[in-house]
């Protein structure tokens, strides 16, 4: 049973091998089968092998596999192994099960693409990557997995490579995620040159044994995975990258920047939470940047323009809740709203991705409208998307993840007001730019005809994933509404508890709370962009407007901080003396061979000539001893 | 039987010789330098012949075989290359022919 884990990213890969080896020779029918097929398989496999586990736990923590051994040299030994507890066990569903409907998906998305294969053999090495980043057992497989995804978003970003602004878009994102991963291998080579071990497991029972709570050491080693999972998660200051990761195939952008990847530095900072609650001080950070990070990303969705960037940073604004959970140690809120976000986001994604390919490649929203008779299907999973996304009280899964996020955030130990207070503002923003997508794309005049119906390789993820997106939140119920605790019993088994204070009694009242601002933002949405009235659209062309469109001008920032001093320094530092030095021996090279190559004249006649002379020489030469 | 002196038939083979090589610089014409190498060979095949009879030596003679046969050889590698040159080019001018030079 346990060495079924192994073939979990196994197949993907073996996909991904196929595809890439054969993939030319492949008609496009196999060549999708075979890549969500793998991906499906994958899914069945974990969802067998979950059932397993859930019914040995909490007897049995978790199941680990040794595959072989990776390399060994002196004390450095890393092994190919794998390990599934509560955690990933919850991870592996999510990337295997929403990754497979997306493949689906991807069939009839990409069915006229020309890189077809290309696509989905891509995808294959994504989803094998992150399985792998989830599913290893010590931190070296799991930095493996980490740049595995990383290339792929890469590649998948700069998916239609012909346009020169996709290449800088991927490079943009490889670039700033690579900041942080420098961090967090710097935080890994800490880690194994104080405890002679790569295991996380054996990590995490070492450092809380011999690092003491606040130690110098623990608070680096803490930030510095910090850094790693702010460059993968897009949290604030390095959260530049995802909106321009637009620019792949909305499939992409829903696997990848919406449902898993993203959620990746959600993943490590849950996975090593030993180091974090040794380092209190991070812990903190992780909520405020979290908070500061949702805020941010809010007021930016509502000034875009553009239907998958909304999406983009309503993406970050969502992972900036899972990180405000994750600072104030209600690890099971983040992981639970990390699920819950990856079923309404992908399927938010995979919509907008049906939206824009029938409007023939339209991403302007004030370009659409009147969407909604023409596109009934469409319409209805997006509303239930977005009333999901804006946590429409009770109905919806999103209320009972995001509200069980903002009653930890006032409510635990490390929590408090003014998180809680970042947490509601957030609240209504999201309730607010999302029906402004419905309200300006599905209602009102019809701008744009649609080109054709989008089929049943489409449609059908995306009810899948809408009928998950309402009833995936009623595994988790708060106390004062059913109090089901299948959820976070369940990660409780690898993840601690959140520690509450002594507010139990006034829970109810913070749901009101934040029902009634989820409702009011929608309200203010039919105000604002379905009824349109006209200081609306003198707001739109206005300043404020503008720094919210450019995401408050972080790309300004960075441009006038960072690349400008760089580039300067560079270019002053091109003439120092070993530049030159360089430079005068190629410089040398070339004025030789530029007189030697005086003889090389393509003349026939000119080589017989020197023919001649050298044989008359030479014989001369010889007549004379 | 009048027999002319060895130096003379030496000189006559170097003159042919010369003429050979002279052909070969000054000619243009790529049929006319291919010409002057057969000339050039048969001035070479000619000092074999003279220096066998000198000596009454038979190797001199079979030496003059070989060079036949590689001579035909030669022919028949440059009439071909000849002829792709000048289906590529559209002339048999060899300074017009300099796509190996150098800037």
């Amino acid at each position: 049973m346990k060495s079924i884990i192994a073939l979990i990213p196994a197949l993907p890969l073996f996909s991904f091998l196929i595809l890439v080896l054969f993939g030319g020779k492949l008609s496009r029918k196999v060549a999708g089968w075979v890549g969500a097929g793998s991906v499906g398989i994958a899914a069945l496999l974990t969802v067998i092998v979950g059932i397993d586990l859930i019914q040995a736990l909490p007897g049995v923590k978790s199941y680990s596999v040794v595959v072989w051994q990776w390399m060994h040299a002196g004390n450095l030994s890393a092994n190919i192994a794998f390990s599934l507890d509560a955690l990933s066990i919850v991870f592996c569903f999510v990337i295997t099960f929403v990754g497979f409907l997306i493949h689906i998906y991807s069939i009839g998305f990409m069915a006229k693409d020309e890189g077809f294969t290309r696509f989905f053999a891509y995808m294959n090495l994504f989803v094998s990557s992150m399985l792998i980043l989830v599913l290893a057992d010590n931190i070296l497989l799991m930095y493996l997995g980490w740049e595995g995804v990383g290339l792929c978003s890469y590649l998948l970003i700069g998916f239609w490579y012909k346009e020169p602004e996709n290449g800088t878009a991927a490079r943009k994102a490889f670039i700033i995620t690579r900041i942080g991963d420098t961090a967090m291998i710097i935080g890994i080579f800490i880690l194994f040159v104080s405890f002679g071990t790569f295991n996380i497991q054996e990590i995490m029972h070492l450092a809380s044994t011999k690092w003491a709570i606040g130690s110098s050491i623990a608070v680096l080693t803490a930030a510095l995975l910090l850094g790693g999972a702010l460059g993968k998660s897009a949290q604030l200051p390095l959260q530049t990258w995802l909106p321009d990761a637009m620019a792949g195939p909305s499939p992409v952008s829903a696997l990848i920047h919406a449902a898993t990847m993203v959620t990746a530095g959600v993943y490590l900072i849950a996975r090593t939470n030993v180091l974090f609650s040794l380092a209190p001080i991070v812990q903190t950070v992780i909520a405020v940047i979290g908070a500061l990070t949702l805020l941010v990303a809010g007021f930016s969705a509502l000034g875009q323009h553009d239907l998958k960037r909304i999406l983009a940073y309503s993406t970050i604004s969502q992972i900036g809740y899972m990180f405000l959970a994750l600072g104030v140690g209600a690890y099971s809120g983040a992981i639970f709203h990390f699920m819950i976000h990856a079923f309404f986001k992908a399927l938010l994604f995979l919509a907008a991705g049906v939206v824009i390919q029938v409007l023939d490649e339209e991403h302007d929203i004030f370009k659409m409208g009147g969407l909604r008779k023409k596109m009934p299907v469409v319409f209805l999973t997006f509303l239930i998307g977005s009333a999901s996304l804006s946590a429409l009280p009770l109905v919806t899964a999103g209320f009972y993840s995001k509200d069980a996020i903002l009653w930890f955030a006032y409510s635990s130990n490390s929590g408090g007001m003014v998180l809680w207070l970042a947490g509601i503002v957030g609240a209504f923003l999201t309730a607010l730019y999302s029906f402004r997508m419905i309200f300006i794309t599905f209602y009102g005049k019809i701008k744009t005809e649609p080109s054709f119906n989008a089929g049943r390789f489409m449609t059908v993820p995306l009810i899948i994933l809408a009928v998950l997106s309402v009833l995936g939140g009623f595994i988790e119920l708060p106390a004062s509404l059913g109090n089901i605790h299948l959820f976070s019993d369940l990660v409780n088994n690898t993840l601690p508890a959140v520690a509450i204070r002594n507010v139990e009694h006034m829970e109810w009242l913070f749901q009101i709370l934040s029902s009634l601002i989820a409702l009011s933002g929608i309200y203010l949405a039919y105000r604002w962009y379905y009824l349109k009235p006209p200081y609306m659209e003198s707001f739109r062309k206005s300043r404020l407007n503008h720094f919210f469109e450019k995401g408050f001008e972080f790309d300004k920032l960075y441009q006038l901080v960072v690349v400008k001093p760089v580039v300067w320094l560079a270019e002053v530092d091109k003439k120092d003396f070993f530049d030159l030095l360089n430079i005068s021996i190629a410089k040398l090279a070339i004025r030789m061979n530029l007189i030697l190559s005086i003889a090389q004249n393509g003349k026939l006649r000119w080589y017989l000539l020197s023919f001649a002379i050298g044989i008359a020489l030479i014989l001369t030469i010889m007549m004379k001893q | 039987m009048l027999t002319v002196p060895v130096e003379t038939q030496i000189l006559f083979a170097g003159i042919l010789f010369l003429l050979g090589l002279v052909g070969l610089l000054v000619r243009r014409n790529l049929v006319f330098m291919l010409m002057s190498i057969e000339i050039m060979f048969n001035s070479a095949g000619l000092v074999f012949i003279i220096a066998a009879r000198q000596w009454n030596q038979p190797d001199g003679q079979v030496m003059f075989i070989f060079i036949l046969a590689v001579t035909a050889v030669e022919v028949a590698i440059g009439l071909a290359l000849i002829l792709q040159v000048y289906h590529h080019f559209k002339t048999l001018d060899v300074d017009a022919i300099n796509k190996l030079k150098d800037n």
